[in-house]
């Protein structure tokens, strides 16, 4: 009996103190953040890997996204004679939803994980000691830029997500399927709100680009200087991104739109 | 870590492209482009019954959208609903005696106020009051209605029927 509460026990405290350490570590990178000021360079080099080398599965998987949403929403809307309304069903569901959502878990693996895997593998071949050794704080040389840089990514990602989206819809809903063209997007201007849907879409992706490139430079600052706990680090990022985006989608939304 | 000048080159495009994005979010995918909230007029109208009605409706005159429903309230004193209508600032000219209904776009669409020019020659001030109001038409009500004065019908002329006999 004793030793399953002890157990318990443990992994409470596991989870606790991770917790704390990824606070602290957070407000010590935060800390550091004005000594990039004088150098974006090294924001610059890592938004070309963090951003620019997504855009590729951003674009694409937009494109997708968005023309299954014109071939589902069109299917649905024609029962009942309002398939010109595709244009808002297609359009909100991209800027309020899926497009913060889909492009923070396309982020999360496409770009989270390598930012893991590099922080981490760093740190397993001693080269952030040896950064201490020459007396330059890892922190601000190494996890600073990469967490700036996933901050600033992110939000851009999701609008480059959304309206690619909105696009890959008008594609199929106007180019194959018929719908009318002014009525696609005039239904979608009468209905889609700047502040409501576009601002709130934007607050989304920047919150789940905070929390994503968190996570990711935390995990591979924080795993184990060997090979397995590099490994394990990545699938960590991963895996807490997509829940915690989940979950603060559902939290976001209910603030948001919940009246 | 050199920065070399394509990778600036393309950190710069993706910027402007993630930019460009919510551009066409702002100005092609939203409102932005049709209606701007910044000025305008306010004027109240009450109710009897607003149905479906909600705030950011459509108010139009004509036809054509001229404004929107700003906010909705109930007065406690006169058990009526009253419905702020911001007016966009062209449209300043509507004569007091101007009149609001609540109308449904299609059978069964979003509601809006359908605004209906008098012939007064005053114009309706900022802050000023629309007195002839027509309020929504609720389709259970109506429907009640129907069935009722059906049963009446039916009531009366079994009556008559019985009588003639």
């Amino acid at each position: 009996m004793t030793i399953w509460l002890e157990l318990l026990g443990r992994w409470g405290l596991g989870v606790f103190q991770r917790l704390g350490r990824g606070h602290l570590f957070l407000f010590r990178v935060l800390a550091g953040l004005p000594t990039l000021l004088p150098r974006p360079g090294l924001v610059v080099a890592q938004m070309h890997s963090v951003g620019v080398l997504s855009l590729i599965i951003i674009i694409v998987s937009g494109l997708f996204v968005g023309m299954v949403l014109g071939l589902q929403g069109y299917n649905t809307l024609v029962d009942f004679g309002a398939e010109e309304s595709l244009g808002v069903v297609v359009a909100l569901s991209l800027v309020r939803e899926l497009g913060p959502v889909v492009a923070a878990l396309l982020f999360a693996g496409r770009a989270g994980s390598a930012l893991t895997a590099e922080i981490g593998l760093m740190k397993a071949t001693e080269q952030l000691a040896g950064m201490e050794m020459m007396a330059v704080d890892p922190l601000q040389r190494v996890v600073g830029p990469r967490f700036v840089a996933g901050l600033i990514s992110m939000p851009l990602l999701a609008a480059i997500f959304s309206a690619v989206g909105v696009f890959g819809g008008y594609f199929v809903g106007v180019g194959l399927l018929g719908v009318d063209d002014g009525a696609f997007w005039s239904q979608m201007q009468a209905k889609v709100d700047l502040h409501e849907d576009v601002y709130n879409g934007v607050i989304k992706s920047v919150v789940f680009g905070f929390v994503a490139s968190w996570i990711a430079v935390f995990e591979g600052y924080d795993a184990p200087p060997t090979a397995e706990g590099v490994s394990r680090a990545t699938t960590r990022t991963v895996v807490h991104t997509a829940l915690a985006v989940l979950g603060l989608d559902f939290v976001l939304t209910a603030l948001m739109f919940g009246e | 870590m050199n920065t070399t000048r394509a990778v600036e080159v393309g950190v710069g495009l993706f910027i402007a492209a993630g930019l460009g994005a919510l551009f066409v979010l702002a100005m092609k995918v939203s409102n932005l482009s049709t209606f701007s909230q910044a000025d305008g007029y306010e004027v109240i109208a009450r109710f009897e019954n607003i149905g479906g009605l909600k705030v950011r409706s459509p108010v139009t005159a004509g036809g054509v959208r001229i404004g929107r429903v700003a906010a909705i309230a109930y007065d406690s004193e006169r058990y009526e609903a009253v419905v702020r209508l911001a007016i966009e600032p062209q449209f300043d000219r509507l004569p007091r005696d101007t009149s609001a209904s609540i109308f449904t776009a299609g059978l069964l669409g979003e509601q809006y106020i359908g605004l209906e020019p008098g012939g007064d020659d005053r114009f309706l001030e900022p802050g000023g009051e629309i007195k002839i109001t027509q309020s929504a038409l609720v389709l259970e009500q109506i429907v009640g209605k129907f069935l009722f004065s059906k049963a009446a019908e039916g009531q009366t002329e079994g009556q008559t029927e019985g009588q003639t006999e």
